[in-house]
């Protein structure tokens, strides 16, 4: 099989790998690189599991060629953790009980950072218009958005 | 099987490497990487452009234009394009919106290409490697064309209207769609309709007899009664997980109505 050099950062770390010809971004994060935070749940586009940052644009990685990220910049759940200390989303996930099996939690975070990044004072409706991508099967949705808003209060109050 | 992936500086390089048998032009990868993923191996080869000017928009005088890379979010939060980005928005989830493109929905088949059905009302214009084609022709004999980019004149906030149906909020796969432009006289009286829908065949469609029974007509109840009525004449809805064929032709008038009259 034809294997094809790629580039790019993942959660800060430079990495040069060379990859199938037409492996799937998440293919190469999980199984090349051991970043196992997304999660490979529809292939579709449909569940937003495998969810991650892109340049800072939420993508899907199931449906992202490997060979088409070189020289991005690429952000897990798996990295977003700095020095021993949880990201404030994931602090407030474990806090609120936003994660039952915990299958989809990996993308909804990256998906509420994406929210967090560009609208750092969410009303309840912009989290569910924001998660609105990524499925779970718990059916847990209430204490997830409550977890993303009080990510985003604790931002705020940091900030102050 | 390996997938090759081959890059072309132009879009009309990558036209002409799909004439090879077993390519299929990428866009977003919503589409194609998903065929693929569900086991699709009449392909064996991506073709794609990244050519800046596809992921371009242009609003001059009225007039947008979109290259067929310009991403669901792009259009979405342009300013210029304010008028019609619920239709743009209608699209997936966050993270398909990033990566969904103005030319692939072009070529969804339905329950998906909502954005396409807004373009069917709007009458856009489609630039292909073949030459410019309108809309309506594009879309009956889509198959094979590499589209460049679309055009179509930006309709006021008033003019265009949209509605996405779908069991789920705010985001599922389409019951149906409609999407309407509106030309009014000063007094409310339609002088010409324009008007889209989707899943009611396999690709986005004219409702034109009840274009032609809205003419002359102002969007009161007792007034928009006989378009209504006319919605659902010659369509073909689809089956599917989301809603069978009865269902949709059910409900097609009832959100059509709702539409004309919200």
């Amino acid at each position: 099989m034809a294997k094809v050099p790629v580039q790019f950062t993942l959660n800060g770390e430079e990495k040069a790998e060379f990859v199938d010809s037409g492996a799937t971004l998440i293919r190469v994060l999980r199984d090349k690189l051991g970043d196992t935070s997304p999660k490979g749940g529809c292939h579709q586009g449909t569940c937003g599991a495998c969810s991650v940052m892109i340049d800072g644009e939420l993508k899907l990685s199931c449906l992202t060629l490997a060979e088409t990220c070189n020289g991005v910049e690429i952000l897990t759940n798996g990295g977003l953790a700095k020095d021993g200390v949880l990201h404030p989303l994931q602090r407030a996930f474990i806090d609120e009980f936003a994660a039952q099996c915990g299958f989809c939690t990996p993308g909804m975070i990256m998906a509420a950072k994406a929210l967090l990044d560009s609208n750092p004072n969410p009303s309840r409706e912009d989290v569910v218009d924001a998660l609105s991508g990524n499925i779970c099967r718990c059916t847990g949705y209430e204490p997830i958005i409550r977890a993303v808003l009080t990510a985003a209060r604790s931002n705020s109050q940091n900030a102050a | 099987m390996p997938l090759a992936l081959k890059t072309y500086p132009t879009i009309a390089e990558a036209g002409s490497a799909l004439k090879d048998g077993g390519a299929r032009y990428i866009g977003g990868g919503t589409l194609v990487i998903r065929s693929t993923n569900e086991g699709d191996v009449s392909f064996s080869t991506y073709v794609r452009s990244i050519d800046p000017v596809l992921s371009a928009i242009k609003v001059e005088a009225g007039r947008a234009t979109l290259g067929a890379s310009v991403t669901m979010s792009a259009v979405a939060r342009h300013p210029g394009l304010s008028a019609i980005a619920r239709a743009a928005k209608a699209v997936g989830g966050p993270a398909i919106r990033n990566m969904a493109t103005v030319g692939g929905n072009l070529f969804a088949p339905a329950p998906y290409g909502d954005f396409a059905v807004a373009l069917l009302a709007l009458d856009a214009t489609v630039h292909t490697t073949t030459g410019d084609l309108g809309i309506d022709e594009f879309l009956a004999g889509r198959d094979g064309k590499v589209v460049a980019s679309v055009s179509f004149d930006v309709p006021s906030a008033e003019k265009f209207r949209f509605a996405k149906v779908s069991r789920i909020k705010p985001k599922g796969v389409s019951v149906l769609s409609i999407a309407v432009v509106l030309d009014a006289d000063a007094n409310g009286k339609v002088e010409k309709a324009r008007i889209a829908l989707g899943c009611m065949a396999d690709r986005p469609i004219r409702a034109r007899a009840a274009e032609k029974a809205l003419a002359g007509a102002t969007l009161r109840e007792e007034d928009v009664a006989p378009a209504v009525a006319a919605i659902g004449e010659g369509i073909q809805p689809l089956t599917d997980a989301i809603a069978s064929a009865w269902y949709r032709a059910e409900v097609l008038p009832v959100h059509f109505r709702r539409l004309l009259l919200e």
